[in-house]
């Protein structure tokens, strides 16, 4: 096979599977503008004209606004605790000698070979049991705990890899264990820190199985892949499918941009992960 | 004393979170799954192995089995090989320019679309693929079916479709990232080994099974693994995208399901954790064998 024959068959593959993952996209946004008719009829027409009236009740009846506030605050919280205890917790284990310490690292890197699913149960008496069923602070707590397995283990490797001559000439200047960690070992730790706050915002926004169990009440509260998936079925009875689309461009399209924008971090971020 | 101040003070918050929402439900799960427990009583009835007995006795757990022996085997099988495919050409397929090989036009583009689908939640994947599937010709695929003068095909509505479906859409999910995983690995592979085997005279298939391939095993076999896994779980694709979560009639219902559907659909608390133990153990035998069949001597370069 000759150089330009194989050249054109890789970008025939390749331009094929291109648009497998982007005219589902499209599809989705333009049946957002769509009347309900117009959804039941010919798949492959375009909306007759654009109505952003979809959008606005996707935003106002369909609570989408309400579902990405609450993902906001539960990831915000969520990402951010993770990240802070993940790091202390990663530290300690990685450069302090004390007994139990390889027994608290194996039960942390253990975590990770668990599923979830034989938790399940437990977890949501755990959760009722404390108060927190239905709560933020709730699902927050329980993003943590679920997200420390990896993230530890990640950050250990990070933390003994870091040379110890600059914690202790910090030491030496008479900084605290406290202080030496949060201004001078922290900050050297930068790379390894994005590409896990990646990694967990990524995961905690896209999740589903927790929120479901763990926020099964008030609809106020839900997160956004539970509002999806409910918009989905109310649309069948409602007969309201514009709405859904509109709802889903909603979700997919702040996703795709920031995606686009941080297209490298994210990429190295997740596959380094995968690869360590 | 200041120093084991400082150990302690920095695990105490990490470790008591993970002690109570991680380690302790892992532990009382597998004493509720010897219970028969329904979450009404305060007290924990001790019925030894009768919930396992249950779950061997019941044709729904046999049959999540036998959707995820399918999974196992084809899920990870398309995706490494569509994966393998798209990452060769990606960063081979250009021809050597110069000694070395380089990829098509256009490969930046590719490796940004490809990965896209990976940012976005399962959930959300779900209901999108609930519209392209639709079984009249409003849906994405039978509306072109039709165009194209065919009859509209019930993707999730017929039995013998439905699981292949939903395959079909973790597939799309996840190959993606498996193009970056493995772009990488080639990436690393040094140059003058092509070098070498191009003088030598191999052409480019016979450099993919000779050259790329032996010395990206590793790479591979770690995907093989997360690939595997994921196929114990499809929880939110199944919960969302197939009828009455898990239908036609069983025909896409997973452990994951039927754990969700025992506990908190019908309040067997018992007998879903004795599902959850069966994941559990299924999860841990398939990495441990994984990990023996695909050992290979280690190719250092």
């Amino acid at each position: 096979m000759g150089r330009k024959v194989f050249g054109g068959f890789s970008q025939a593959v390749l331009a094929v599977w291109a648009l497998l993952i982007i005219a589902p996209l499209i599809w989705t946004l333009l049946a957002s503008f769509k009347s309900n008719g117009e959804i039941f009829g010919d798949a492959l027409q375009l909306p007759g004209e654009l109505r952003w009236d979809n959008w606005v009740r996707a935003w106002e009846r369909a609570s989408v606004g309400r579902y990405l506030l609450n993902t906001v605050v539960v990831v915000f919280f969520g990402v951010a605790g993770t990240m802070l205890l993940s790091s202390m917790a990663a530290y300690v284990l990685a450069r302090f000698k004390f007994p139990g310490n390889r027994l608290i690292y194996f039960l942390f890197v253990s975590g990770m070979a668990f599923p979830v699913f034989l938790a399940l149960v437990p977890l949501f008496f755990v959760v009722d049991g404390l108060g927190l069923l239905n709560t933020h602070v709730g699902l927050i707590l329980v993003y943590i705990a679920y997200s420390l397995p990896f993230t530890v283990f990640f950050l250990t490797s990070f933390f003994r890899g870091l040379p110890d001559a600059v914690a202790e000439a910090a030491m030496i200047d008479g900084a605290s264990y406290t202080r030496t960690f949060f201004q001078v070992m922290l900050p050297m730790a930068k790379p390894g820190m994005v590409s896990l706050t990646i990694f967990n915002v990524l995961g905690q926004w896209n999740q589903y199985l927790l929120p479901l169990v763990l926020l099964p009440g008030d609809k106020s509260n839900w997160v956004i892949t539970q509002g999806i998936a409910d918009i989905s079925t109310i649309a069948g009875y409602e007969a309201d499918w514009p709405a859904l689309f509109a709802a889903l461009s909603m979700t997919v399209l702040p996703v795709v941009v920031a995606y686009i924008f941080f297209q490298r971090h994210i990429q190295s971020g997740l596959t380094s992960g995968a690869v360590k | 004393m200041r120093r084991h101040g400082f150990v302690a003070g920095f695990l105490l918050l990490p470790v008591l979170l993970y002690a109570v929402f991680v380690i302790s439900p892992y532990v009382q799960a597998f004493q509720i799954a010897l219970t028969d427990w329904r979450g009404v009583s305060a007290g924990l009835d001790f019925v030894g192995l009768d919930n396992f007995q249950r779950m061997f006795g019941n044709e729904a757990f046999w049959q999540a089995l036998r959707n995820h022996l399918v999974l196992l085997v084809t899920m990870p099988l398309a995706t490494v090989s569509l994966a393998l495919l798209f990452a060769y050409l990606l960063n081979a397929a250009g021809g050597s320019r110069g000694g070395t090989m380089t990829g098509v036009k256009g490969s930046g583009f590719y490796r940004v679309v490809f990965f896209l689908p990976q940012v976005l939640a399962v959930a959300v994947v779900g209901v999108l693929f609930k519209a392209v599937y639709r079984p009249d010709s409003s849906g994405v695929i039978n509306g072109a079916l039709v165009r194209l003068g065919g009859e509209p095909v019930g993707w999730l509505t017929d039995q013998r479709l439905a699981l292949w479906s939903i395959i079909a859409v973790m597939v799309w999910q996840a190959v993606g990232f498996y193009v970056v995983l493995f772009s990488a690995g080639m990436a690393a592979i040094p140059k003058d080994i092509f070098e070498a085997a191009s003088l030598d005279g191999a052409g480019r298939a016979r450099m993919f099974f000779s050259v790329t391939l032996p010395l990206l095993w590793e790479t591979v076999q770690v995907g093989w693994i997360y690939l595997g896994i994921a196929a114990f779980d499809g929880f939110a694709l199944v919960n969302v995208l197939s009828m009455e979560q898990g239908g036609p009639d069983g025909a896409t219902t997973v452990l994951a399901t039927e754990i969700y559907k025992n506990a908190f659909g019908y309040s067997r608390f018992g007998y879903a954790s004795a599902l959850g133990v069966a994941l559990f153990f299924l999860t841990l035998t398939f990495a441990a064998l994984t990990m023996r069949v695909t050992r290979r001597e280690r190719i250092v370069y």
